[in-house]
């Protein structure tokens, strides 16, 4: 059946492994945001949450970089990071190795995917989970496209990668969630951290959510890099569950520059058709 | 120069509880599997986290390692800060490859 649900939000770290740090009303804001679009998830009954994300050098390295990644496990753990640091505790996650495995044999008709049955889940998944899926209760399948070490996958095939993987989920018998985690603009671990591009970011957001794939993928990573620095690249997430939801529009919950969390915080959701 | 192995022998310390254990308990030995220059291995060893940013370790890897050695958040970009101001620019890698500096 098509996809029962599909949104984006921020991953930083900071925004649980330093929420003290934060303003307590705009951050109160954010987590509000981030448990109504858990709320909504969990109203929408999935069977399985494809969570498409740019993980930072936890599983895959530049020894074997691949530009897709599925996972294809009965569970995975996480975070992979100092429970402190990152402010989450250590667990199991639930998957659906059957159901990966499926929805992996019908990518590769038409992209060279890899699959992992090993993944321990790094900030990147695990700060969305603990907003989305506090208990933990939904299978989650993860998807992870390469942002952080260059060279990176065309946007325009990012958009395409989600366009089939949509497909594929919409031709399945299960209640598919889809939530993609990055960017928007951010300078993550860097002399710059905290630094965001307010304007850059409003410009892409409007993008995404008119779900424009020419104006989507139309950044040079170069000139994603100048304004919107290497985290920008995680645009990636966004534009593959465009992808996914080809058609439809997305509806913004939050957006807001929060400098200590590193990025310019943002939880929007797609307004599928039914 | 070997900056592929700095980064790779960070990723293993991150993700890898037995190369944690090793660095604690037999330092030679782990730096010894990887290929790295007298610069590099300095580097590591003092935990000179501000100079091995301007060698062009990835702040995704880099930070981590702050941790593992007891940065705060702050003592870890005031370090980085601080290697620009004595170092220069940022020397290889993605942050060097673009903007060629590194920092705004």
């Amino acid at each position: 059946m098509p996809l029962v649900f599909a949104g984006v939000v921020s991953h930083g770290p900071g925004i649980t492994g330093r929420y003290e740090q934060a303003d307590k009303e705009l951050r109160e804001a954010l987590y509000q945001k981030f448990y109504r679009l858990g709320a909504e998830l969990k109203e929408a009954r999935p069977d399985a949450l494809i969570v498409v994300a740019a993980e930072h050098f936890a599983n895959f390295f530049m020894d074997n970089m691949p530009a897709y990644a599925m996972g294809m496990a009965e569970y995975y753990e996480g975070p992979i990071e100092d429970e402190q640091w990152l402010g989450i505790k250590r667990r199991k996650i639930p998957g659906n190795a059957e159901l990966s495995g499926l929805i992996v044999e019908k990518l590769l008709r038409h992209f060279d995917l890899a699959y992992s049955q090993e993944w321990q889940f790094d900030h990147g998944i695990m700060v969305p989970l603990n907003f989305l899926t506090p208990e933990y209760d939904v299978p989650i399948i993860p998807v992870n496209i390469n942002c952080q070490g260059p060279p990176l996958t065309p946007l325009a095939r990012a958009y395409d990668f989600g366009r089939e993987l949509g497909r594929i989920c919409a031709a399945l018998p299960e209640r598919i969630a889809i939530v993609g985690t990055g960017g928007i603009s951010h300078w993550p671990a860097t002399p710059d951290s905290g630094r965001i591009n307010e304007p850059w970011d409003r410009e892409f957001l409007e993008r995404w959510l008119s779900n424009d794939r020419a104006a989507l993928t139309s950044y040079s990573d170069e000139e994603t890099y100048l304004a919107a620095g290497q985290g920008g690249f995680e645009i990636r997430t966004f534009i593959a569950v465009s992808g996914a939801t080809e058609g439809c529009t997305g509806e913004l919950y939050f957006y807001a520059p929060i400098p200590i969390f590193a990025v310019g915080c943002t939880v929007a959701r797609v307004n599928l058709p039914h | 120069m070997s900056l592929y192995y700095v980064q790779k022998l960070l990723y293993q310390l991150n993700r890898d509880p037995h190369t944690r254990s090793r660095y604690d308990s037999e330092l030679d030995a782990l730096l010894a599997d990887y290929d790295l220059d007298e610069k590099e291995l300095a580097a590591i060893r003092q935990a000179d986290i501000g100079l091995l940013y301007i060698m062009g370790v990835n702040g995704q890897l880099l930070m981590h390692y702050a941790a593992q050695r007891g940065f705060a958040w702050d003592e870890y970009i005031a370090a980085m800060r601080a290697a620009l101001a004595e170092h220069g620019d940022v020397r290889a890698g993605l942050y060097a490859t673009i903007d060629g500096k590194g920092a705004a």
